[in-house]
């Protein structure tokens, strides 16, 4: 196949599409609107667990949590929140980063952004869950099994997007990337951002609403 | 191609090469081929599941009947529901899908080809893992709608095969939905805006999104009572605080936008079919169009009309009531669109269009049965009767699968390159037609007679007896008539009449290409003008206002004509590509007629011929990736040995993914 191929190709030379890109970022490209939609449905598995939760706690009676089990405190929750959200800006400056061609700076900022989304993810799994699961677990009632779920759930992406995160940084080190060719960069800055703002449903839900 | 994209970096692994024999269907990423494989699969399930049903129609043919144990006959009723629905009417329209849509718009693949041959393969898995359930100590039992608290009953492990096997199918369906709808935004050919496009490829859009945000809220539903049947979590169990009706509510939250992600892309179908035989254009394209994006939309709305019974209270339930009510105004506006291409059309009677008619009044029928559960003193009565099972065969077997064997008859010649037999298939339509009435019409003079679904017998003198009977006697009718489309299929895979590049005369780009299409689909991307594109090719308006064929010559020399159409239609801008395909083109193009026998070469010559088109390379890791899901799903239920088999299958496969070469060696 190999020499027709060629053969046909230096007698027929294809200026036009020797000048196409090949590759496209955002809108363009269809790995950007396959994050769009990936990230769309995770949004709705995400409201179906919000909604789970607010059903059953409206269902369950007047005294919330229920079987003893104290109020969240919000101290702790309220450290980890502006630690998970200050590493969305770091991952922003990387992706700005490598839209001017900077490829160190984007790996300077994409570690940032690892070191702030595993302390989050560290302090989650070392500090909350062991006080936690000292008061209840997950099979304890209706709270604990919402509290563990919903959090856990948001903790499995975090961890998810670290791990998106070390690929890109891997790709980059590869040189992957330029200013032309950057959308495994994008993608990844947005699923970051949306891990981070759907911290937001979360942390209203589990820690704040019983709260109020 | 690989002197074209150079490999960038050295990967783990070489791509399979293989274009025949069993390793190329394995690792295939070819959209026609995987859209074969999802139509034998599902297919394949259909009959499965048509069993089934045989065997429960025997043991309800009789008052006291015992061919069943009770047991078992819960198994087969929740398994006849669960794999008609998620393994039968859904993948047999992704089949379709799979198979149409780049076609249709144009393109030589879908976005991603290696996520589309995963999601089949987790199709497959999926159904698998479920049915192995069998042979494991006992298949889900509670319901295809699982209603807590009865699917937490722990005697046997069914349910938690139904919670793991549907969230391994909601994999599949979402990695699909997600594929389609990246393929209509950034894939058309040049011209084909949004409002061009056929309005299969549209109903397959907006099926993709219903499934997109539809299938994560059965994921949860369907995680959460897999926590509490494995881990002893407390989702549904009132002694912990938590409410059987959370499930309700999120099942049908996801229950009823899924009854339109079955409905629609057999809507779609319709509106290719009955323009195509009525030589009209489709009448009112916005309005389906739309109509189809209303139904989505108010599909989200309506689903407590399925819980009327639950006890919601009067202002929850008139709410609902009245959202059901509204929702058949958007397909009451479809129904008159279809009767207005049909009205004042040069009807051709075809297999295709009969379906089609088929589906329209049938669905008909099942729609206004539709209307009367809004009712909700109504539906109280109905609830849990044979009346509702009656309702929803009318608009499933008699609206979506009706459909789909239109399509399946339609588009028949363009993916096997022969005709199916219009004579049988005339004879499969109206035995199935007959047999579909004599066995749900009965169904619902059953309900109002009071008789429940899913008791595992009748009694005696109430007056069910006649009824039940006929229902019995019409589901071996349609069972002959699925043999009768067996025999059709197997006579005209040897013998069909050959088909030709567009054997209908029809409106679309998928016709314009050989039949079976070439591996590359198109030579030339063709560029689009018009709504149904092909059409404005091959004919034009007269003075007199009559159509007229651009071209002396009939049907037979269509590939001829739209490779000289493409020579003197195609502007300068997409020239370069058309140049280079052109000689090939007509070189090497064989007739229509004799290039249904060497199917799998079609493609491969023109490509030996300097075609230089870029496809991707297949792959052996959506394979191994799905694979990995019901090893883990047996994990969860034996033993961590597993878990962590499955999980290293998953990783293995998803490293070898983004790690092997973008194309094969050369």
């Amino acid at each position: 196949m190999t020499t027709t191929t060629q053969a046909t190709r230096t007698a027929a030379p294809r200026p036009l599409e020797e000048t196409l890109p090949r590759h496209m970022n955002g809108p363009a490209s269809p790995g950007w609107w396959g994050m769009v939609m990936l990230i769309a449905t995770e949004a709705m598995l995400f409201a179906a667990l919000v909604a789970s939760y607010f059903f059953l706690r409206f269902q369950s009676g007047p005294v919330w949590p229920p079987g003893g089990i104290p109020k969240p405190t919000l101290e702790l929750p309220l450290i980890m929140s502006v630690i998970l959200w200050s590493s969305s800006v770091p991952v922003h400056l990387g992706e700005k980063a490598i839209k001017r061609g900077d490829v160190g700076k984007l790996k300077l900022y994409l570690a940032l952004g690892f070191v702030l989304g595993a302390v989050f993810l560290g302090m989650q799994l070392g500090i909350e869950y062991p006080e936690k699961l000292a008061e209840f677990t997950p099979t304890t009632n209706v709270y604990g099994s919402l509290f563990f779920t919903l959090t856990g759930f948001h903790g499995l992406h975090v961890a998810g997007g670290l791990m998106i995160n070390l690929w890109t940084q891997m790709r980059a080190w590869q040189g992957a990337f330029d200013e032309h060719r950057h959308v495994t960069v994008q993608n990844f800055t947005m699923y970051w951002h949306f891990v981070d703002a759907v911290w937001i449903a979360v942390l209203s839900t589990i820690y704040l609403s019983p709260n109020i | 191609m690989a002197t074209a994209v150079a490999p960038q970096q050295g990967g783990l692994f070489a791509r399979p090469t293989a274009k025949t024999g069993w390793w190329s269907w394995m690792t295939t990423v070819d959209h026609k081929k995987i859209g074969i494989l999802y139509g034998v699969t599902a297919f394949f399930f259909f009959i499965v599941g048509g069993v089934e049903a045989l065997l429960i129609r025997a043991q309800l043919a009789t008052p006291n009947g015992e061919v069943l144990s009770p047991a078992v006959y819960n198994q087969l009723f929740t398994m006849h529901g669960l794999t008609m629905i998620f393994f039968v009417v859904i993948p047999m329209g992704t089949a379709l899908m799979n198979f149409l849509l780049p076609l249709m718009i144009g393109a030589r693949d879908v976005a991603f080809p290696r996520l589309n041959a995963f999601s089949y393969w987790v199709f497959l898995s999926a159904g698998l893992f479920m049915y192995s359930a069998f042979l494991l100590g006992g298949a889900p039992d509670g319901g295809w709608f699982g209603y807590a608290p009865l699917s937490l009953d722990p005697v046997t492990d069914g349910m938690t095969y139904y919670s793991l096997g549907l969230q391994i199918a909601g994999i599949a369906s979402l990695a699909g939905a997600i594929n389609f709808i990246v393929t209509i935004i950034n894939m058309r050919a040049p011209g084909m805006t949004l409002m061009r496009m056929p309005v299969f490829v549209w109903m397959t859009l907006i099926t993709s999104f219903l499934l997109l945000f539809a299938v994560p809220v059965i994921g949860v539903a369907l995680w959460e009572l897999m926590f509490d049947r494995l881990f002893g979590a407390n989702f549904f169990d009132p002694a912990a605080g938590a409410d059987p009706l959370l499930w309700q509510h999120l099942f049908w939250l996801f229950g009823h936008p899924e009854v339109y992600i079955m409905i629609l892309p057999a809507m779609g179908i319709v509106s290719e079919v009955l323009p195509a035989f009525s030589r009209k254009p489709l009448f009112g394209y916005p309005a389906i169009v739309f109509s189809g994006a209303a139904i989505a939309f108010m599909g989200w709305g309506v689903w407590a009309h399925h819980m009327f019974a639950a006890g919601l209270g009067p202002v929850a339930n008139s709410a609902f009531a009245l959202s059901t009510m509204f929702i058949a105004v958007p397909t009451g506006v479809k129904i008159f669109n279809w009767i207005g291409t049909i009205w004042g059309g040069s009807v051709r009677l075809t297999t295709p269009f009969l379906f089609s008619a088929g589906f329209v009044s049938m669905f008909i029928i099942g729609g206004l049965s539709g209307v009367t559960h809004s009712i909700v003193p109504h539906d109280a009565q109905q609830t849990d009767t044979y009346y509702v099972v009656g309702h929803l065969h009318y608009v499933l077997f008699g609206g979506s699968i009706f459909g789909l064997f239109s399509g399946i008859y339609y588009w028949w010649p363009k993916v096997f390159g022969r005709l199916l037999s219009e004579k049988i298939g005339k004879f499969h339509f109206l035995l199935m037609l007959v047999g579909f009435n004599l066995t749900f019409m009965p169904f619902h003079i059953l309900g109002l007679l009071g008789m429940p679904r899913r008791q595992y017998y009748f009694p005696a003198n109430r007056g069910f007896e006649v009824w039940n009977l006929l229902a019995s006697i019409g589901a071996f009718t349609i069972a002959v008539s699925i043999l009768v489309f067996l025999y059709n299929v197997a006579v005209s895979r040897k013998k069909g009449e050959a088909a030709g590049a567009d054997p209908w005369d029809a409106r679309t780009l998928e016709w314009m290409t050989t039949s079976p299409p070439p591996e590359h689909n198109f030579d030339a991307i063709p560029v689009v003008r018009h709504r149904d594109d092909f059409w404005y090719r091959k004919y034009i308006t007269t003075p007199e206002g009559e159509s007229a064929r651009v071209f002396a010559g009939g049907a037979a020399s269509d590939e001829e004509q739209h490779s000289s159409e493409a020579a003197s239609d195609e502007p300068p801008s997409s020239s370069a590509e058309g140049a280079s395909d052109r000689e090939p083109n007509t070189a090497g193009a064989a007739p229509p007629e004799s290039s249904s026998e060497e199917r799998p070469h079609a493609g491969a010559s023109a490509e030996e011929q300097g075609h230089g088109i870029h496809l991707p390379s297949p792959s052996y890791f959506p394979l191994l990736t799905a694979a990995g899901m019901p090893v883990i799903g047996y994990g969860f239920i034996y033993s961590p040995i597993l878990l962590a088999a499955g999980a290293v299958m998953l990783l293995v496969g998803a490293f070898g993914w983004v790690l092997e070469p973008p194309a094969e060696e050369a």
